[in-house]
Parts: structure tokens; C-alpha cells; sequence
């Protein structure tokens, strides 16, 4: 322990290295995030509709996502995009895509057990005051469903920006491979994964820790 | 688009000796021994740490408490890492120690923290009355954990630990990063070597989905036998 050496941590290194790594971490996170509610909202509404052709694929898709390793499905998205559209597409595209697709499956299941927390009465009173099924589900529905949900959802997200450490299997340049550069070219692997491991710490406790604030503040409401 | 399937790569010789298809076999091989032996240190860990932060000692409660939160919030794949590179300059003991044991520690800590979170609910989720009632008839504090509280909480706690021990088949995946040679880092290589990607990645799906569906059916066959009657189970 006693030649650990960080000197070389300067603010020259931070810009030149990890602060590009940063930003793409963040924008992964924030886009798969965006992306992802929408999408696992719609997946959501078709497995709770009364469509076996809407609720088969959506199950299908939502399971199939669950059950395969992330990494496998980064690898995937990264061979089957330039095979499909016959033309190469950046790991950093690649990346984002795939994201976005996959924690649609997770956030869908939030969502849907969110929209099932709604009572009955509710989607009853929407009907019953003439709203069609659109209205309801916007403006009755999945207000509610988003607000009892919003903790879960928020976790969800802290795990999905952890997640973005995967795209090493396609080689992005995201928070992580910032600080595997740096380590690398200062040769110092030793304090660079130890600084990496705290700037995640203590990005992801504090955010898990607003959530949990957030979570209490709800819970009163309710 | 002319894509036509070609499996006979499977029959493929490596280079080394061995097709592709036997080299994915040994491939799984490790994916299930670093799951399992990374299962192992989990439920250990993670029984204790959970047990821990249930205990009136409130310095006990803060142990659990820091170790959960340490390995809940820094990536996996960060954490192996560590245990590849910091954890030797620490203690030069673990120099030499191969790839496939900081996997499974690796892992085995990670997932410590969720199977902790796991067994502490269970354990909350008994009445009150049972700790009161085993400290009441004499029993002494790890008694009352070991006769009263933890038989019940296990049984309680394992429908949620099904879906770890599934979680930590999937995360097992994240070997690749330090050349363990499981699914995930044959995937890799052998699209390289064959560019056979897509045969290459349905193989390695297929097992990953299969071994999933295993332990499902496994554990669900277990969950049924250990029922508690009348509880619907602890769902958290």
C-alpha cells in the first residue's frame, strides 16, 4: 500500500481523459433512460391489453431481454446493426441503441406493475366520464402509475448508469475506459481503478441516497 | 441480404487440438463452475452480513449496513478490476492467484450485498414474537437465530434468492474482461477466429437461456417443498 501514487491525478489528466468518458456515461444513461421509459411504457400498456397479438410479443421480447447477459446483448446489437443496415456503426451508437432496447424490458415491468397499482376505480371513473382508452391511460392512468413508480424507476436508472461500464465489451469510450486510458498511459492501472471505483461510489450512493429520501416523501403522500 | 446459416463451424477444428463446439462445452463448463463457486461465497457472506444487520448491536447493524452499501454502488465490472489490479498491490499474497478465483470473488462479494438485502427482509418479515418468544424460553441470542429465526427466514427468503442465483449466472458474463474462458469470452473469440458471429452467439444465447430456465425449474421444485404453510412468501 505504501507506493500508492497519485500525482499524477491532475486536472490536466481529468480533461484530457476522463471528463469525454464522463459525458458519455452520462448521456448514455440519460438517452437508454428516456428512450427506455417510453418504450417499456408501450411494452408495458400491450402486455396488459386484451390482444393476444399485442401481449405474445411483448412478453416474448421483455423475457427474452431478461434472460440474457447484458454483455451478450451489447455483442449482439454491435454484430447485427451494420449486418442488418449494411454499413458499420460506432461502438458509441451502438451502444446507445442497445441500451435502450434492453432496459425498455426492465422498465416496462416496473411500469406494468405500476399501472396494475392503480385501482380499478380509477380506469372504471375515466371510462364511466367518457374518456377514451387514450385519455385515460394519459391523463388518469400513467400519472399515477409514473408517480408511485418513480423511486423504482430512478433505481432502475442507477443500476442502468452502473450497466454503462459494459460497453468495454465493444470498447466505447465511456467514465471507465477513461480511467483504464489514463491508468494505462501514466502506468498507473493501481490508482487509476481505485479512483474509478470511488467517482462511481459516490456518484451512485448519493444518487440511491436522494432516491431513498424521495421514496419517503412519497410514501407520506400516499 | 444473403445470409445462409453454416453450423458446420461447430465442427471446425480451433488450432488447438479441439473443434469449436468442444471448446464451447468447456466454455459452459466455466460459466457454471465460476456461478456456482461465486454462489457459494455469496450466500455465505451475504447469510452473515444479512444476519448481522439485524442484531440489536447497533455497531453490527453498522457493519452490514457499510458493506452492503460499498459493493451495491460501484459496477461490477469495476469491482473485478479491483480485485485484477488493487487488491494484489494490497496484499501481494493474491499475485499469483489465477483470474478464475478474483472472478468468483469478485462476483461472490457483489452478489453478497444483494443476497444480504435479501435475507435481512426475511429475517424482518418474522413477527416479533419469535425472537421474543426464543429469548423468553431461555435461549441465548445466537440461539434464538439458529434454532428460531434464520430456519424460518431461509425458507421465507428463497424465491428471491432464486432470481439472484439466475442474476449471478448472468453476470458471470463480465469473466470475459479478465480472459476467463467462459461463454461470453468464447463468444467473443471464436466470432473473431470464424467470423461465424451469429451461429457464434445464438450457441452461447441458447446455453445462457438454458442454464437460466434450470435453475428456475430447480429452484421452483425447491420452493415448493419448503413452503411455509400458510405465509404467501416473503416477497421482500
Amino acid at each position: 500500500m505504501g507506493n500508492l501514487d497519485l500525482s499524477f491525478f491532475t486536472w490536466d489528466l481529468v480533461s484530457k481523459f476522463l471528463v469525454k468518458g464522463f459525458v458519455f456515461s452520462v448521456e448514455l444513461t440519460l438517452v437508454a433512460m428516456i428512450g427506455g421509459i417510453c418504450l417499456g411504457t408501450v411494452l408495458a400498456l400491450m402486455r396488459l391489453s386484451s390482444y393476444k397479438w399485442l401481449i405474445y410479443p411483448a412478453a416474448v421480447y421483455v423475457n427474452t431481454m431478461r434472460s440474457i447477459p447484458l454483455v451478450m446483448v451489447i455483442l449482439w446489437f454491435f454484430l447485427l446493426i451494420p449486418f442488418l443496415t449494411g454499413r458499420p456503426l460506432g461502438a458509441e451508437w451502438s451502444a446507445v441503441i442497445t441500451f435502450t432496447a434492453f432496459e425498455a424490458a426492465y422498465y416496462s415491468e416496473i411500469m406494468r406493475a405500476g399501472i396494475q397499482s392503480v385501482s380499478r376505480g380509477q380506469v372504471g371513473a375515466g371510462f364511466a366520464l367518457g374518456l377514451t382508452y387514450g385519455q385515460n391511460m394519459r391523463l388518469v392512468v400513467l400519472p399515477q402509475a409514473f408517480r408511485n413508480m418513480l423511486p423504482v424507476l430512478l433505481t432502475q436508472t442507477i443500476i442502468l448508469f452502473q450497466d454503462t461500464s459494459l460497453v468495454y465489451a465493444i470498447g466505447a469510450y465511456d467514465l471507465l475506459k477513461g480511467f483504464e486510458t489514463a491508468g494505462k498511459n501514466f502506468n498507473r492501472p493501481v490508482e487509476a481503478f481505485l479512483l474509478a471505483a470511488i467517482v462511481y461510489f459516490v456518484i451512485c450512493f448519493s444518487l440511491s441516497s436522494v432516491v431513498k429520501k424521495l421514496q419517503a416523501k412519497i410514501a407520506i403522500i400516499r | 441480404m444473403n445470409f445462409r446459416w453454416e453450423w458446420e463451424v461447430f465442427l471446425r477444428d480451433t488450432g488447438g487440438g479441439q473443434t469449436y463446439l468442444e471448446w464451447l462445452m468447456s466454455a459452459w463448463g466455466w460459466t457454471l463452475s465460476v456461478a456456482a463457486c461465486a454462489w457459494v461465497v455469496a450466500f455465505v457472506l451475504g447469510s452473515v452480513v444479512g444476519t448481522l444487520r439485524t442484531t440489536p448491536s447497533p455497531w453490527l447493524v453498522r457493519i452490514g449496513n457499510a458493506w452492503v452499501e460499498l459493493f451495491r454502488n460501484i459496477p461490477l465490472l469495476v469491482q473485478l478490476f479491483l480485485w485484477y489490479h488493487v487488491v494484489p498491490a494490497i496484499f501481494p499474497i493474491l499475485k499469483n492467484v489465477p483470474s478464475f478465483v478474483l472472478v468468483v470473488l469478485a462476483l461472490g462479494f457483489f452478489t453478497s450485498a444483494r443476497v444480504a438485502e435479501q435475507v435481512r427482509a426475511g429475517i424482518q418479515s418474522l413477527s416479533k414474537g419469535q425472537r421474543s418468544a426464543g429469548l423468553a424460553v431461555g435461549l441465548t441470542l445466537p440461539q434464538t437465530y439458529f434454532y428460531v429465526l434464520l430456519p424460518m427466514a431461509f425458507r421465507i427468503v428463497i424465491p428471491p434468492l432464486t432470481s439472484e442465483a439466475m442474476n449471478i449466472i448472468k453476470n458471470s458474463s463480465v469473466a470475459f474482461a479478465v480472459s476467463v474462458a467462459e461463454l461470453t469470452m468464447f463468444a467473443m473469440q471464436a466470432q473473431e477466429e470464424t467470423s461465424r458471429g451469429i451461429e457464434v452467439y445464438l450457441a452461447v444465447t441458447s446455453l445462457y437461456m438454458i442454464t437460466a430456465m434450470t435453475i428456475n425449474r430447480v429452484m421452483a421444485f425447491v420452493e415448493a417443498r419448503v413452503r411455509v404453510p400458510g405465509m404467501i412468501g416473503g416477497d421482500r
